[in-house]
Parts: C-alpha cells; structure tokens; sequence
C-alpha cells in the first residue's frame, strides 16, 4: 500500500523548541517536531531518555513541570497507558464510556467493545478481565472519543509475547479503519518497526533520528529489509549487535 | 492384587516405580463451618443453661437464661421496655446520623481542597486526641442535661472514625485514576461522582462500622452516668435493687442491637461493593 501522502499535509501536533527539565535536570532540549495527521509514529529511546515526558507534555499532563516552546495539539487526544487503568468499581462498558455524554453514547460504546472484540463482555467487571482484554478495553476507550491524536504509552509493555503480537494486529487495523495521528512510545525496536511508518529515536533530550520505514503492511519480525532498519535504529539507541 | 494405588503402602524405590505425588499438608485453615460466627454464641448460652439447670450458679449472681427471658417478656408487656429501648434507640439514631453526615462532609471538604485540608484535618485530629467521653462534664454545662448533649457525644464518638477512615480512602485514592480522569476530560463534579466517591467507599465502611460500635458504646456509658430514661437508666434502677435479671436484659439487648446494626452495614457493604467479591473469588 502507498503511503497516505494525500492525508500527511497538514500537522496535527507541532513543536518547536520544546524544553522540560526535573529539578534543574533537562529532559527534553529544545524538541522541533512535526507529526503529519494520520501518521503512525513511534517514538523509541532508552529508559530515562524523556519519551514518557514528551508524551505527557503533549497529552498536557505535566503539571508543574518545568519547560518552555510552542507546543499545538488537536483538540481530541486519546491516551492509552501501559496499565489498561480501568476503574475496578464500574462495569467494561461504563468504563468505555467515561467521560462520555450523549444520546448514542451506550451504542457507541458497545460497537467500540465489538471492535476490539470484546462484544458479549459489556457487563463484565474489569477484574474479571485478562490482561489482554484489559488493554483491548483500554483501547475501546480511547476510540470511542474519535480521537484526532492516540498517545499510547508502552501500550503492550505488560502483556505476554502472544498477546502483544495479536494487539499490535489490533491496533494497526483500527488505525487503519479510523486514521487518527498515533504516536506510540515504545522501548521495543521491533515493535516500532513492525507498527509505525516513521520511527523516531529521542537521545538526550533531542530526536536524535527520524526514520521513514516505507514498507507495505502487515509486516513481520522476519522481513530481511527489516533488518536494515533495526540495525540503524540499534546504532541510533547505541547498542551494537554482535553478527554472528 | 488389588490396583490400589496409595502412596505409602509400597516404598517406591522398592516397587520400582515412580512415586506419585503426594498431596502437601494443608496449612490454611481449611474450608468454612456453616453459620460459623453463630456456633461460638450458642456453645455459651448452652454452657449457662447447663450450668443453671445443674443449680451450680449462684442465681442472685447470674439468673438462668429463662429467668432472664420471662423477666424480658414482663418488662415488654408491662410498657417500660418499649418506651426505653424506643428511648435509646432514638438517642443512638440521631446521634449517628449527624455524626455520619458530619464525618462524610468532612472528609470530602479535607480529602479535595487543600484549603480543607489545612482547616480541617488538624482539627479533627486534635478532636480524637482529646477522649470524648471526658467532654461530657463540659457538655452538660453547656447544653443542659437533656437529649441534646447525649446526641452530640455519640455523634463525636461516630464522626471521628467515619472522618479518618473516608479522609484516608480519600487520598490514597490511585493518582493514575486522576490522571485517566484528566485524560478523559471529566468535570470536577463528574470526577468526584464517578472517581472520588467509589475508590473512598471501602474506606468508607470500615469507618462506618467502627462508627455504628461507637453510636452503642457511647449510649451505654451515657446512659449509666446521667438518664432519666432508656435502657441504661433501665439497668442503673436494676443495679440498685439487686435485680441481675433486668441487668442481664439491658445487656441482652445492646448486644442483639449491636448485632444487628454491624450486620447490616456488612450486608450494605457487600452490595454497594459487589466488584470487590470478584477480585478475592
């Protein structure tokens, strides 16, 4: 498939000179980025390199972090965080729906669920869930917003190697069938890879690469081309792989 | 030979054969006896019949249960009974209430403002510190020796641990559900509706049970001191006049009250918080 060149003309988020520091110590060093509507993005970097900073800033959940540059993001951003975070006290449904009015709400709800394929589970309590229907129900409720922007904090870090491998199915067909801006922080290159179409490497504070993987989808751990990308990745994020 | 495979009968090695598993001995305590907090109760009250019908008690000291009973029925039909247990009763009611709303609003008002928090929480703890039932000279000076100073004992004796068990729920409530709240864009009231107040309601109900002990005890201390009516006034005349039965009464009924009332806020509980039973199952 080509890439979306008729949907990539117009930003959705926008930096410029983005600074944040934790008590004296900078975290992100002047960030210019640009991320085009409707592109999948994944952003890796060490752990303590400020990918998680960067996402919060942009969900606009740093309060009372230090920093200053222009940041514009849309008006609709969804989060999905490493923990499904639902409530414990509220059924799968009323979680999908927090924060949600409307008429149509419940409906919308259910055919979110559907999606996720969770349909049949509207009414079970979130303790009762796997780990990966959690997710998947995290997933639900960040799209029964419509959002223009999906902020996904190491999404699948928690989940088991199959389950990752279904989920990251799941959420590239779901950008797909509703094509909202994703950045996905991630620590795991091959997940990056196999998910997104451009891949940036944040190191010490700055992107330190920004790498268009223009591949058709699905794609698979195995692709040789892969390879090339993974290793560039791999120097970027300063780990060198022994050939053998 | 029988194919009966127990574990011991042959040594393995022996036998030849691979050892079956063993089960590991149990150290939980084991399934639930049915009714189970109801057995200890009754091996007691068989205990004093038993000991009563044997004539070993001394019955001016401790009447046996029948004694008791009739003694119960004869105060019921005779009035004074029902006038003092609606008495007490009403005392312990009212006194709850106000402490149980007291307790709740406070909390609130500490548990989402700093400001609140900065009037209230010391307060309140400085309250605990001082023994309630040690204001009651205080309080008949200032509101008499009627019911409202009654009232305002047990409602302190009530509010106290509602207000600390619901402030504390309060703040630990997860910070990451007020982020997801933020996330999701939920109005301050919707936050507090849909995220406050279900994460603060186990808390909630711990203070609320030790809330429903305290309305009783506070009444019957209250009612042994300073009454000219109800249940304690009932056993303080009792005391006087040698009559052990009536006493045993008296006390016959705080427990079967406070029985009653720590079983249905544990029944409340176990509705207002079914998502909880799914987690421990």
């Amino acid at each position: 498939m080509a890439p979306h060149t008729e949907q990539l003309t117009r930003s959705a988020v926008r930096l410029r000179g983005l600074t944040r520091s934790f008590e004296g110590r900078t975290v992100l060093d002047g960030i210019d980025l640009d991320l085009p509507a409707g592109q999948f993005t994944a952003l890796l970097g060490h752990s303590g390199s400020g990918k998680s900073t960067l996402l919060r800033a942009i969900a606009g959940l740093d309060h009372g972090v230090a920093g200053d540059g222009r940041l514009t993001a849309p008006r609709r951003v969804s989060v999905v965080f490493q923990d499904s975070r639902l409530l414990p006290w509220r059924r799968v449904l009323d979680n999908v729906l927090l924060g949600l009015d409307g008429k149509d709400a419940a409906d919308r709800g259910r055919s979110a669920l559907a999606e996720v394929g969770l349909a049949g589970r509207e009414r079970a309590w979130p303790g009762e869930l796997s780990g990966g229907e959690a997710q998947r129900a995290a997933l639900a409720r960040s799209l029964v917003r419509e959002p223009e922007l999906l902020l996904a904090d190491e999404p699948f870090g928690a989940l088991d190697a199959l389950t990752r491998i279904k989920m990251h199915h799941l959420l590239r067909e779901l950008w797909q069938r509703h094509r909202p801006s994703v950045l996905l922080v991630t620590h795991d290159v091959d997940e990056a890879i196999v998910l997104a179409d451009r891949v940036l490497v944040l190191d010490r504070g700055r992107i330190g690469l920004d790498l268009t993987i223009d591949r058709p989808h699905p794609r698979s751990y195995r692709e040789p081309v892969l390879g090339e990308y993974r290793e560039r990745l791999l120097a970027a994020l300063g780990v060198t792989e022994d050939h053998t | 030979m029988t194919a009966v495979t127990t574990t011991t009968a042959v040594p393995a090695a022996q036998a030849g054969e691979i050892p079956q598993v063993r089960r590991r001995r149990r150290l939980s305590p084991g399934r639930r006896l049915p009714a189970a907090r109801l057995i200890g109760p009754l091996v007691l009250l068989a205990l004093w019949a038993g000991a009563s019908a044997a004539h070993t008690l001394d019955t001016g000291a401790v009447p046996a249960p029948w004694t008791v009973l009739r003694t119960a029925g004869r105060l019921w039909s005779d009035g004074t009974l029902p006038t003092d247990v609606l008495t007490s009763l009403e005392r312990a009611g009212y006194g709850f209430a106000i402490g149980l709303v007291a307790g709740v609003l406070l909390a609130l008002a500490a548990g989402l403002s700093r400001t609140g928090e900065a009037l209230i929480d010391g307060t309140v703890q400085l309250n605990r510190a001082i023994p309630t039932l040690g204001l009651i000279p205080l309080f008949i000076l200032w509101l008499g020796i009627g019911e409202t100073f009654k009232v305002a004992i047990i409602a302190i004796v009530v509010y106290i641990p509602i207000y600390l068990n619901t402030h504390a729920a309060l703040s630990g409530i997860d910070s990451r559900y007020v982020e997801l709240a933020e996330v999701q864009g939920l109005t301050r009231l919707a936050f507090v509706r849909q995220i406050v107040v279900p994460g603060a309601l186990p808390g909630f109900f711990v203070g609320l049970r030790l809330g429903v002990t305290g309305s009783w005890l506070g009444l019957v201390v209250l009612e042994q001191i300073n009454a000219t009516s109800g249940l304690g006034y009932l056993m303080f005349q009792a005391q006087n006049y040698g009559q052990t039965d009536v006493i045993l009464v008296g006390l016959l009924i705080y427990g079967v009250f406070g029985l009653v009332s720590d079983s249905a806020v544990r029944l409340i509980e176990r509705r207002v918080l079914s998502w909880r039973r799914t987690l421990s199952s």
